[in-house]
């Protein structure tokens, strides 16, 4: 019953979303009050009827209704409740239903704090997103009901992927999913904009906030995401260059160029039409990467030619979406006024060039990704006997990302500290003297340590030294007293300038800083140290300044699983730093073999360790490796989210908040 | 019991779109195919990760546990053993198995717009930026001259007004 009152639920919705894309934009047009009117109701409806529908499947999971095939194929009686939960996001049906139920709640919470807005543009904004949640609703109901049932019913589920039964399957798809869909808004916000004809600097502070919001989800989201690759895979990579984590790349990397140029035309009212084009962009590239990873193209052509209903329906939502828009960018934005005049050499400027490197950055993601695919469609459709196959991994993107990603950082602290519309490019080098100066003592220093070393790592210690020394910079500057730091009396006066700097000051020195902590965590891979050995009980081997010893092999069991643990003690000299339980699982359900593996963290670092095959007389094949500063890695991004998560408290920015000074800011906008 | 439903999606998918870079725990060099010399077996292990594992998904043969990315392994040790050298034996994988098994595709023909793309957006960008900002620099600045007769209009109303 609750499962047929979710499936009802979600077909309302979809009438709803019907409704809320045709009425509000229909009341633009012909300048109705009363039909704009319904577009806030219609899209909390609708909201809360995905929720229902959200809701009931996740009812049927825990209560482990084998009825439901979606339960059946991916639930298991003896699983623990959070994995219950969390297999509700674990497919494809039940991801697409959390797709659309972020899409809708966006849709809610702009429709509540949307009060402060004209009334135009969020009939606009309202219209476009029901739009969205229309075909996504249909494309769930049509292809991918996660409500199907089965008879008779079995008596136990197939049981969760191994590998996804995991604290970082909980959380890692919402991460993402609340940063893809996030997009949607400036998505919205942008055909608005061009259906109303007009845009200007309080569009950009609307849709800001949302822009942020975004990106901090996806920053954390992708960073998760690695970890959970980290730890998960068995040997420690953190990034892949995979097609897949390209695709959450695309949307990040076009979002934080977004992110930028929304800045500039807040304070500036320049750069419109670009903004407008990049909030198209941005979340065309969400909706790409949900094709991309949704249709099946990615195993191989032939697996999309294979059962191609999924794939075809995506990629028409695509065109319709992506074409119409640009479409309608085509139509209009030569409509809109031009602003905002600047000097090259200003933070506008630089701003542009940091969009600049951030879309060639995007391009060769983008190309990478789908160049293989292309031109295996292109030469098989010439020649069908023989297309041409390539792999592109990550030898390409290290060669053709980071020559466009170092300038980039390279040039953060400089368009960090100049200032709006004309800028002082000497001043600001004589400002950041201090900074640079310090970055370079820190590569010749690290460079001296580790002399004979890889030489790549100093240089990236000292990058990263320079973003985080760089952005204090600014922060330092500002707070400047009048007579310097060291005057009597003058270092109070110095913090309660800072302290009583913008939020967004301090958030834009925090994200910057954070890129430099990330910096150092992946420079420091290159001193990484690797032993593949075969252990013997009792034995011990060293591992970059520490020792490892295998204290035995134990079974062990888990709640659905069976395993067997090596158990390893790590040791500094004589005193022993901790133990590492790597192990082997066995999945009742499946009967399909994982790897877990044991990490010790020291300091930055990690001592990782994972086991390839236990042998009967005891012995243990072992991947051992110490990886130093690697938690900087996602210590950094969440400095970044934390920087993002402080510009969006700065008072200019939370919307409709009363202006009051000295505000607490008990309330985060959303 | 057995359930027949239908189970249209590859379980790879689904750990793929959660940004697992693949499913299999990787293994990858196991300790009985390590080169007694560091020198040959630090460029083995270079070279192996610039080879696909023609069995997985984007997988280099040294990331993967496949019984394809071993045997690969150990023909990639085997010819340096036997004085190739890292480009011969490259050839010699791309002659068996196509330039699928090149992580790094050649630069060459129709791989051009590949290699070329990222920077040829740089340049495309750069010089629009470019263009847009000289466009502007001339509307902002109002520094078009006036023409004769407005230059007279002009000395007109002053004449009038002094």
């Amino acid at each position: 019953m609750i499962v047929e009152v979710g499936h009802y639920a979600l077909v309302l919705a979809f009438a709803l979303s019907l409704v809320l894309s045709v009425i509000p934009i229909w009341g633009v047009v012909a300048r109705d009050g009363v039909l704009m009117g319904t577009a806030r109701p219609v899209a909390l409806v609708m909201a809360a009827l995905v929720a229902v529908s959200f809701v009931a499947l996740t009812a049927a999971y825990v209560t482990s209704d084998f009825s439901v095939v979606n339960v059946v194929q991916n639930s298991h009686s003896a699983k623990p409740l959070v994995y219950k939960i969390s297999g509700v996001w674990s497919n494809h049906e039940g991801s697409m239903l959390l797709w659309v139920l972020i899409l809708a709640v966006f849709a809610a919470a702009v429709a509540v704090r949307g009060s402060g807005m004209p009334q135009r543009l969020l009939a606009g904004v309202l219209g476009a997103q029901g739009a969205v949640a229309a075909a996504f609703l249909a494309f769930i109901l049509v292809t991918s009901n996660p409500f199907a049932r089965l008879s008779p019913a079995p008596f136990e589920g197939q049981g969760l992927n191994p590998l996804l039964q995991d604290p970082g399957l909980a959380i890692h798809p919402p991460l993402l999913y609340l940063g893809y869909v996030g997009f949607s808004i400036a998505f919205s916000f942008a055909v608005g904009a061009l259906i109303e004809g007009r845009i200007d600097a309080v569009w950009a502070r609307f849709v800001r906030p949302w822009t942020l919001v975004a990106w901090i989800f996806l920053t954390l989201g992708i960073s998760m995401g690695s970890y959970w690759a980290y730890y998960e895979l068995g040997w420690g990579g953190w990034w892949f260059w995979d097609p897949v984590e390209n695709a959450s790349l695309m949307p990040w990397l076009a979002g934080t160029a977004l992110l930028h140029s929304t800045v500039v035309m807040e304070k500036r009212d320049a750069l419109k039409v670009w903004t407008i084009l990049l909030s198209i962009l941005t979340f065309s590239l969400s909706l790409i990467g949900t094709f991309l990873v949704r249709s099946g193209v990615l195993t191989s052509v032939h697996a999309f030619a294979t059962d191609p209903t999924r794939g075809t329906f995506i990629l028409a939502i695509l065109i319709i979406f992506i074409g119409g828009s640009l479409a309608l960018f085509a139509w209009r934005a030569p409509m809109l006024r031009q602003g905002g005049i600047f000097a090259p050499v200003s933070r506008e400027g630089a701003l542009v060039l940091n969009n600049l490197f951030l879309a060639a950055s995007c391009a060769t993601v983008f190309v990478g990704t789908l160049y293989p695919l292309a031109l295996e469609a292109v030469t098989g459709w010439l020649d069908p006997a023989n297309p041409a196959k390539i792999s592109v991994g990550a030898p390409f993107f290290n060669l053709t990302f980071l020559p466009l990603a170092i300038p980039l950082l390279l040039a953060v602290p400089f368009g960090q500290s100049l200032a709006w519309k004309r800028g002082d490019l000497l001043g600001v080098a004589q400002r950041l003297v201090t900074a640079g100066v310090l970055a370079v003592l820190v590569t010749v220093a690290v460079l001296a340590v580790t002399w004979g070393g890889p030489v790549a790592a100093p240089l990236g210690i000292g990058l990263g030294a320079w973003l985080i020394l760089g952005s204090l910079t600014e922060i330092v500057t500002r707070s400047r007293p009048a007579g310097g730091f060291f005057a009597s009396g003058n270092l109070g006066k110095a913090l309660s300038r800072a302290a009583g700097l913008p939020r967004s000051a301090w958030g834009t020195a925090l994200a910057h800083a954070g890129i430099g902590l990330t910096v150092i965590g992946i420079a420091a891979t290159a001193w990484g140290v690797e032993r593949i050995v075969t252990m013997k009980p009792g034995e011990t081997v060293d591992l970059g300044g520490y020792q490892v010893r295998l204290d035995g092999v134990a079974p062990r069991n888990g709640p659905d699983y069976r395993e067997t643990v090596a158990r390893l003690v790590v040791l500094d000299g004589s005193k022993v730093l901790g133990t590492l339980e790597p192990g082997k699982r066995i999945f009742a359900a499946r009967n399909m073999p994982t790897s877990e593996a044991g990490l010790l963290t020291v300091g930055l670092g990690q001592v990782y360790a994972s086991v390839a095959e236990i042998e009967s007389d005891g012995r243990a094949g072992l991947r051992l490796y110490w990886k130093p500063l690697v938690l900087l890695i996602w210590l950094g991004s969440v400095v970044m989210a934390l920087g993002g998560g402080l510009s969006l408290l700065d008072r200019r920015v939370r919307l409709g908040a009363p202006v009051r000074s000295r505000a607490p800011a008990a309330v985060p906008a959303e | 019991m057995t359930v027949r439903a239908p189970r249209r999606l590859p379980a790879l998918l689904l750990a793929a779109v959660l940004g697992a870079a693949s499913l299999a725990p990787a293994f990858a060099v196991q300790p009985d195919e390590i080169l007694a010399d560091p020198k040959l077996e630090g460029r083995a292990r270079q070279l192996s990760a610039e080879l696909r594992c023609l069995v997985c998904q984007n997988q280099s043969i040294d990331d993967s546990d496949a019984p394809l990315a071993r045997d690969l392994r150990l023909v990639v040790r085997d010819k340096l053993k036997s004085g190739a050298s890292d480009q011969e034996v490259r050839d010699f994988l791309v002659a068996r198995y196509g330039e699928f098994v090149l992580l790094k595709p050649s630069f060459s023909g129709k791989n051009l717009i590949l290699w070329l793309a990222p920077f040829a957006v740089l340049l495309a960008g750069g010089a629009l930026v470019w263009t847009n900002a000289r466009k502007r620099a001339v509307l902002a600045g109002a520094s078009a001259p006036l023409t004769a007769e407005e230059q007279a209009e002009l000395d007109k109303v002053l004449r009038k007004e002094g």
